[in-house]
């Protein structure tokens, strides 16, 4: 024989059902804002946090709610539905979720509703916690932002799973008997949601970050629902105040600069996005506008970057010009050596292609320990350290530091060291060479503003004091050692210099000598009428032959 | 009573082994955790109020939630550092288990010591795969979250069965039944063993065995 349930176990019960409904609705709306959720622990009790959990109370959530329940509870038949979608920019919007909260008849008589029901409430909003960033909406919710957001709607009554599509999958959170009926909590899911969780909304978030802050007051009523916003300015107002969400901002602000922006919890104010900040590029390539410039995380998570920086490998073809006589302590954007090795900045490397067009420009490399001599090498390179540099403030020195930047890109050597040493690098034709060479080889003139010389041209000369001069054909310049572009002659015995030089002058063919053309051709007339007489006499073997041809 | 024992699988790459096993820990220690009791009188008590936090794993596509106590999230950090260093030196395939027990203290007479009644023990195996190249790498963090999404749903199914759990005691017995040594939750007594075993399956280093109240307590 069961006992009816007393009145006092009755209120209860309502009371802890009707919390447990709003207390859901509200886990299920924080954990599609697109932001991690943090509440503190209190070891004393505040008296109002239902279930023994910290849960924040979104007003217009809870106001949501309750207009859905209209005063009424989840019953037989009368489930309350939590159904969350998505709604791209273009309009387009599908269903994601549905999470049910229905009630059936199966009844617990004998467990105490005060403790035991409430206790097992407690551990399955617990679960839906845990629950709710395992579905696959999580992470697209993590995502959401331009391109689209994550929407829910409320509803009470009938359960209605066709807008899931095919194949949809439920998952059971938990369930809790009661004296009037077991409480079950599950979510129904589409999972055809994959392909376009990776792929078609995976991008990079806006530019100015995510400030995730509120919904935007829209009460719409439940054929509507009010869309999670997920960015918007610090500046903007809604004039509805949320101060869960504000103590949640106090308890985790972040470093955005470092950490991915979806991660952020709460990001800020305007003020960080009027000082963006430099980003830490892991590819480093050497930027060549002289402008502020971003190292970009290649993290895909990075949202974050200074609008008005596009620097990038792509730009490392664009030569910059620069006045001769610029100071070398111009200041840099960034002072991070090349660890990357990204570009090539020893002298025995060989220089791309591209940017020996760059010939104004010449980075020293730190790593490699070539001082700088150029005063104004450095201010168009990132991987200038000013440190290293030599401050040479005459005119003939930077004249000379021009040309000396012509030695190779990335490579600035002074003078001295270059002319020395027989220089394994190509285009050595940018390569200061002896001063007499200087004055009689218009090839190597340094002009106030070095013309762009073709590697191929450039290549056919060079510095160095060594090497003799071949014999050559040539009456424009004396070749003395010959360093071919892209070749090294220390791995093989013969390299393309040495092959190029060898086959230079190769005799011509005899046949077309004239000389001895036109002997033959006199021989060959005079020899024709002994010739045309020898035939003549075999003219019948001749037709005979051609008989037995025919 | 019996020991109810559950047992999960993972298989992740070695930097993902710390990640794996605290989400599995602080999923399972959420559900067994409480806000601290105040006993009044007459025997009454009021619960405190737990918080808890999302974090999002670094190296495995996945989020988890834990009970907002730092003093708990660095225990269990703790032990599972120590995990995966004795995985990493033990030079086997990798293959390493770490418990999680449940219990209660029952009080035995003079001289013998209290006992340890497990009720509850969670088995983490732990698999640790060497991956070649950077496409498996992401492959594998994508795997490894989805995987660990199933082993959530299957400890939330465990615990929404609602079997047995140790009556709520009186003051002068939470010690007993709950680790009261935690300043903002109150998690059942619980202690983490762990064991690195070769392929077989035999434990072929010493079974390690830490009593993280005792830690804590320093």
């Amino acid at each position: 024989m069961e006992t009816d349930l007393n009145s006092q176990d009755r209120k209860d019960l309502d009371k802890f059902i009707k919390f447990f409904a709003l207390k859901t609705v509200q886990v299920i709306v924080q954990a599609r804002l697109g932001e991690k959720i943090c509440t503190r622990s209190s070891s004393s009790p505040t008296g109002s946090d239902w279930f023994n959990l910290a849960i924040k109370d979104i007003p217009e959530v809870t106001h949501e709610a309750k207009k859905a329940l209209a005063g009424q509870l989840p019953a037989v038949g009368r489930s309350m539905c939590v159904e969350i979608s998505l709604k791209t920019s273009e309009g387009d919007s599908m269903e994601l979720e549905i999470w049910c909260l229905e009630m059936n008849e199966k009844c617990d008589k004998e467990i105490k509703v005060s403790y035991t029901v409430y206790n097992r409430l407690s551990l399955l909003l617990k679960s839906l916690l845990a629950i709710t960033r395992v579905t696959p909406a999580y992470r697209l919710s993590r995502k959401q932002g331009h391109e689209y957001v994550i929407l829910y709607r409320i509803y009470f009554g009938e359960v209605q799973l066709t807008g899931l599509g095919e194949g949809f999958q439920t998952v059971r959170v938990g369930t809790v008997g009661t004296p009037v009926g077991t409480i079950t909590l599950s979510c129904a899911y589409r999972i055809n949601l994959a392909f376009m969780s990776t792929r078609q909304f995976e991008r990079t978030p806006p530019i100015m970050g995510i400030i995730i802050d509120h919904f935007v007051d829209r009460p719409y009523p439940s054929s509507s629902p009010m869309h999670p916003c997920n960015y918007r300015t610090a500046g903007e107002d809604t004039g509805v105040t949320y101060p869960s969400v504000e103590d949640s901002q106090e308890v985790c602000t972040t470093s955005f600069s470092t950490s991915p922006p979806s991660q952020c919890v709460f990001t800020v104010t305007k003020a960080h996005f009027q000082t963006p900040t430099p980003v830490v590029t892991d590819t480093l390539r050497v930027p060549m506008a002289g402008l502020a410039f971003s190292h970009q995380l290649s993290s895909s998570r990075l949202s974050y970057q200074p609008a008005a920086l596009g620097v990038g490998s792509a730009d490392l073809a664009y030569p910059v010009v620069f006045a001769a006589g610029l100071n070398a302590t111009h200041p840099h954007q960034l002072m991070v050596p090349g660890k990357e090795g990204g570009v090539p900045l020893a002298p025995n490397q060989p220089v791309h292609g591209a940017q020996a067009d760059q010939e104004r420009l010449a980075t020293c490399t730190p790593s490699d320990g070539t001082h700088c001599a150029a005063t104004p090498s450095s201010s168009e390179d990132t991987e200038t350290v000013s440190n290293s540099s030599e401050g040479r403030a005459s005119p003939h020195d930077v004249l000379e530091t021009i040309f000396v930047r012509k030695v190779g890109a990335f490579v600035n050597k002074p003078i001295n060291q270059v002319t020395l040493t027989s220089l394994d690098i190509p285009f050595a034709m940018f390569a200061p060479k002896n001063l007499e060479l200087e004055d009689t080889d218009p090839m190597v003139n340094p002009p106030d503003s070095p013309d762009t010389e073709s590697p191929l041209q450039g290549s056919l000369h060079s510095d160095g004091s060594s090497g003799g001069s071949s014999g050559n054909t040539h009456d424009d310049f004396v070749m003395i050692d010959f360093k071919p572009a892209f070749s090294k002659d220390d791995i093989l015995p013969m390299d393309l210099g040495t092959f190029y030089r060898e086959f230079q002058n190769p005799p011509q063919l005899s046949s077309l000598s004239i000389d001895i053309g036109a002997q033959s051709m006199a021989e060959d007339l005079d020899s024709l009428p002994e010739k045309l007489a020898v035939h003549e006499k075999n003219v019948r073997e001749f037709d005979a032959f051609v008989e037995t041809l025919q | 009573m019996n020991c109810r024992s559950e047992v999960l699988e993972v298989s992740v790459e070695g930097r993902q082994v710390e990640e794996a096993l605290l989400a599995v820990l602080h999923t399972v220690l959420l559900h067994r955790s409480t806000g601290k009791f105040h006993y009044k009188k007459e025997g009454t008590y009021s619960i405190g109020t737990v918080g808890t936090q999302d974090v999002d794993c670094d190296f495995i596509d996945f989020t988890y939630v834990r009970v907002s106590s730092e003093e708990l999230d660095r225990a269990l950090r703790k032990v599972v550092g120590e995990f995966k260093d004795a995985l990493r030196n033990s030079g086997g395939d990798g293959l390493g288990q770490m418990s999680l027990e449940f219990y209660q203290k029952k009080k035995s007479r003079w001289p013998f010591s209290d006992e340890c009644i497990p009720w509850e023990v969670w088995t983490v195996k732990v698999h640790v795969v060497a991956l070649a190249t950077e496409q498996e790498r992401q492959i594998c963090r994508e795997k490894v979250g989805e995987k660990l999404c199933e082993k959530v749903i299957n400890i939330v199914e465990v615990m929404n069965r609602h079997e047995y759990l140790p009556k709520m005691p009186t003051q002068s017995e939470v010690d007993n039944v709950f680790d009261t040594g935690l300043r903002d939750v109150q998690p059942y007594l619980y202690k983490i063993s762990f064991q690195i075993t070769d392929a077989l399956g035999t434990s072929v280093t010493t079974t390690m065995r830490r009593l993280i109240k005792d830690t804590l307590a320093l």
